[in-house]
């Protein structure tokens, strides 16, 4: 049983002025900000729609998820785990991600193989996307490049909490967004397969 | 007394020290790879040079003796140039496999690069090929690419194990460390060359993969492999439980005492930490009720049955069909606490202590002693001196076997290494009441009326007092594994259930007791004992001269 900290919002609460309290005069305020903003962008659109190119265009919405918003290519997207040429995982167990992870949300175990020039690899490497904050860390200190976090998979989502863990197989099999292009991945099913 | 200046800081020391050695007692730490304390100088690494007044080159550190009034620079700009030229020789054949390698986090290398590195290499050749992961003994697993030469594993063969199965063969930059053509090396000392290996050539094949080293917790404590008491490291993986095969000690190292082990320690005791989480670990007390079979029981059970079956037994047949047998592998703690229990608690006369000797001791002049129980001095301090009858074990067995014996406690796991099953079942089978208190599922836990699982002793802590008499002092590194529990508990909780004194609880207020009432432990506390140990025999050597 922990102790249950009580913040009490109305004390942080900003004390309204005289002009604020008598409220008509802040909800016109508040018409005249919407009616700008619209009156602007139908301005830029018409405009837009006669040739002229204005400096700024119109604000418009994604039609998600048929429509998706571009990604830089330096997003930090879900992780994968790159191959070697012969399909087996670059990532020799090192175990620097998981010894820089903040959030402590890879579990790698290593084994040997009797390659002299490989010597060790993951036996299995495990990532609580629940747990993952995105930090890029573990891409950071890969020394390898083994992990990468170029999926372009920004929905993430599982039914479970053990389905939020990923595992070798899964990180294995996820193409770079490059090689997908805009083709979208329905993340959620796969998991849902497993 | 030469007087040496060193980086600006003066010191008196004796003629014949070298200026390595004058650095560090000023506490001035010159970095080194083929200088070990423990073995020969062979000043090949040519790390530790150093700056001295009046030389017109830089001197090696550690094999240059300081003289009257010698200054030496160890900070200087030249000396810096010096280190990093040299450690771009060293890495200019070593393969930087760093994320494979089981020495990362504890390599010379490493550290030194990120003090003195060059960076930008200005190497252009390619880097030479050598054998990788090649297994040259039981334990040990040799990467010759790594290897920068030092030799410091080539002198501790031909040094201190004396059995010489490795050198440098080929010249110039193929130069390579192998062992001698058709040997192994599987000496009783070869897990040390992994220690002495300041980079990551020499790897313990045991340890090989299972944990990185920085996800190690160390404990001091002392090896309970013979009657040396060598001083170890536990290095425990407590942290990240998925690692390690899910076990918590990964392995043991030597910690340096020049009055006991030195450097080093050998392979049994090395590799004698499997025990703590073996399968055969007794995890949970087992009672054998009237009319049924052996059944695993909780705590509160098994000490109620010891209770009844003892007060029973001994109110049918008397104390003087009683005996206690404590066997020399535990603490001076745990055998003050059946004394107290025992033998001024319940007046069990028949407390033994003394077993024939191991068959499988084996005795060296480096570390190994034939007697393997580590604390037969401090059980013949504790059990044995108060006694008047004093019997050996061999005698409470015997009495035992002719049905003499009806209520027999057996503290330790010391007889399983003396006698066969064979011989411990035909021995104990008229035994009515059969208390045991063990670490590891045996023949006896079998035969038991009630098993009490006790802790190892890197679950506890305590000291014990090696073959010279000198007391040493060990610490917990694990929490005790599955329901077991340290005797001093069990021993307390079962005093409290027949209305006895027993012995503290915790073993430091234990030992203050046992300091109190043994004349040999008489002035010490476990801070006065401290990490390198006492030895009070020798203290009143000294006073009896003086």
């Amino acid at each position: 049983m922990g102790t249950v900290r009580v913040i009490n919002v109305s004390e942080r609460r900003r004390v309204l002025t005289f002009w604020e309290r008598i409220y008509l005069p802040e909800v016109w305020r508040g018409l005249v900000l919407t009616a700008r903003h619209f009156f602007v962008n139908l301005w830029r659109h018409t405009l837009r729609l006669f040739g002229v190119k204005s400096a700024l265009p119109g604000a418009a919405t994604y039609q998600y998820p048929e429509v998706r918003r571009p990604q830089s290519p330096r997003l930090r997207t879900l992780h994968r785990l790159a191959k070697r040429p012969d399909g087996t995982p670059r990532c020799v167990a090192c175990m620097m991600c998981e010894t820089v992870c903040p959030a402590f949300c890879i579990k790698i175990v290593a084994e040997e193989v009797d390659d002299p020039n490989i010597e060790k690899r993951p036996k299995s490497f495990d990532i609580d996307i629940g747990r993952c904050v995105f930090c890029g860390f573990c891409v950071e200190a890969c020394p390898e490049d083994a992990i990468r976090m170029d999926t372009g998979i920004t929905e993430i989502g599982a039914l479970s909490r053990e389905g939020m863990v990923l595992n070798i197989d899964t990180l294995l099999s996820l193409p770079p967004k490059s090689e997908r292009g805009d083709k979208p991945v329905d993340f959620l099913q796969q998991q849902l397969v497993q | 007394m030469p007087k040496v200046t060193i980086d600006d800081l003066t010191i008196d020391v004796p003629a014949g020290t070298t200026v390595i050695q004058a650095a560090e007692k000023l506490g001035i730490y010159i970095p080194r790879y083929c200088y070990h304390p423990g073995l020969s100088i062979a000043g090949s690494c040519r790390m530790c040079l150093v700056e001295i007044e009046k030389a017109p080159k830089l001197q090696i550190a550690c094999y240059t003796f300081v003289t009257e009034g010698m200054i030496v620079r160890t900070t200087t700009e030249k000396v810096i140039v010096a280190r990093q030229a040299i450690l771009e020789f060293l890495l200019a054949n070593h393969p930087l496999d760093c994320p494979v390698c089981d020495q990362a986090g504890e390599c010379k290398l490493q550290e030194f690069y990120m003090q003195f590195g060059q960076y930008d290499s200005t190497l252009l050749e390619n880097k030479l090929k050598k054998h990788k992961a090649m297994p040259i003994g039981p334990h040990i697993m040799l990467d010759s690419e790594r290897c920068i030469l030092c030799s410091r594993c080539v002198r501790f063969v031909d040094e201190v194990s004396k059995t010489h199965e490795l050198g440098i063969f080929n010249r110039g930059d193929h130069s390579e460390l192998l062992p001698v053509k058709g040997v192994t090396v599987d000496n009783p000392y070869s897990g040390c060359l992994a220690d002495v290996c300041p980079v990551g050539a020499l790897t313990d094949r045991d340890f090989r993969f299972k944990v990185r080293v920085w996800y190690l917790d160390k404990t001091e404590s002392v090896c309970h492999g013979c009657s040396r008491g060598c001083n170890i490291e536990i290095h425990a993986n407590r942290r990240r439980s998925h690692h390690n095969d899910g076990k918590l000690v990964a392995r043991l190292k030597p910690r340096f005492n020049g009055e006991v082990n030195g450097h080093w320690m050998c392979d049994a005791g090395r590799y004698s930490y499997k025990r703590f989480e073996s399968e055969d670990r007794l995890l949970q007390p087992l009672v054998r009720l009237t009319g049924k079979g052996q059944e695993k029981a909780d705590w509160t059970l098994a000490l109620s049955q010891v209770d009844e079956q003892v007060t029973h037994q001994i109110g049918r047949t008397g104390v003087a069909a009683a005996a206690v047998i404590a066997t020399p592998d535990l603490s001076n703690e745990e055998l003050y606490a059946v004394r107290r229990l025992f033998m001024q608690g319940m007046k069990i006369e028949k407390i033994a202590h003394r077993c024939p000797a191991d068959p499988n001791g084996v005795e060296d002049n480096l570390l190994r002693k034939s007697d393997t129980f580590a604390n037969t001095y401090g059980a013949g301090l504790i059990i044995g001196a108060p006694h008047t009858a004093d019997p050996t074990v061999e005698t409470i067995l015997e009495a035992a076997g002719a049905g003499k014996l009806k209520t027999l406690f057996i503290v330790g796991d010391g007889l399983l290494s003396r006698y066969s099953a064979d011989v411990l079942r035909e021995k104990l089978k008229n035994v009515e009441t059969l208390i045991t208190i063990q670490t590891h599922g045996s023949v006896l836990t079998e035969l038991a009326t009630v098993a009490l699982p006790m802790t190892t002793f890197a679950e506890t802590d305590g000291t014990i007092c090696n073959s010279e008499g000198r007391v040493q002092h060990f610490d917990q590194a694990i929490p005790p594994v599955g329901q077991s529990r340290p005797l001093l508990e069990m021993l307390v909780d079962l005093a409290n259930r027949w209305e006895l004194k027993a012995a503290p609880r915790l073993p430091e207020s234990c030992f203050a007791e046992l300091a109190g009432n043994v004349e040999y432990f008489s002035g010490l506390t476990y801070s006065k004992i401290g990490d390198a140990g006492v030895n009070p025999s020798r203290r009143s050597a000294a006073t009896a001269t003086a």
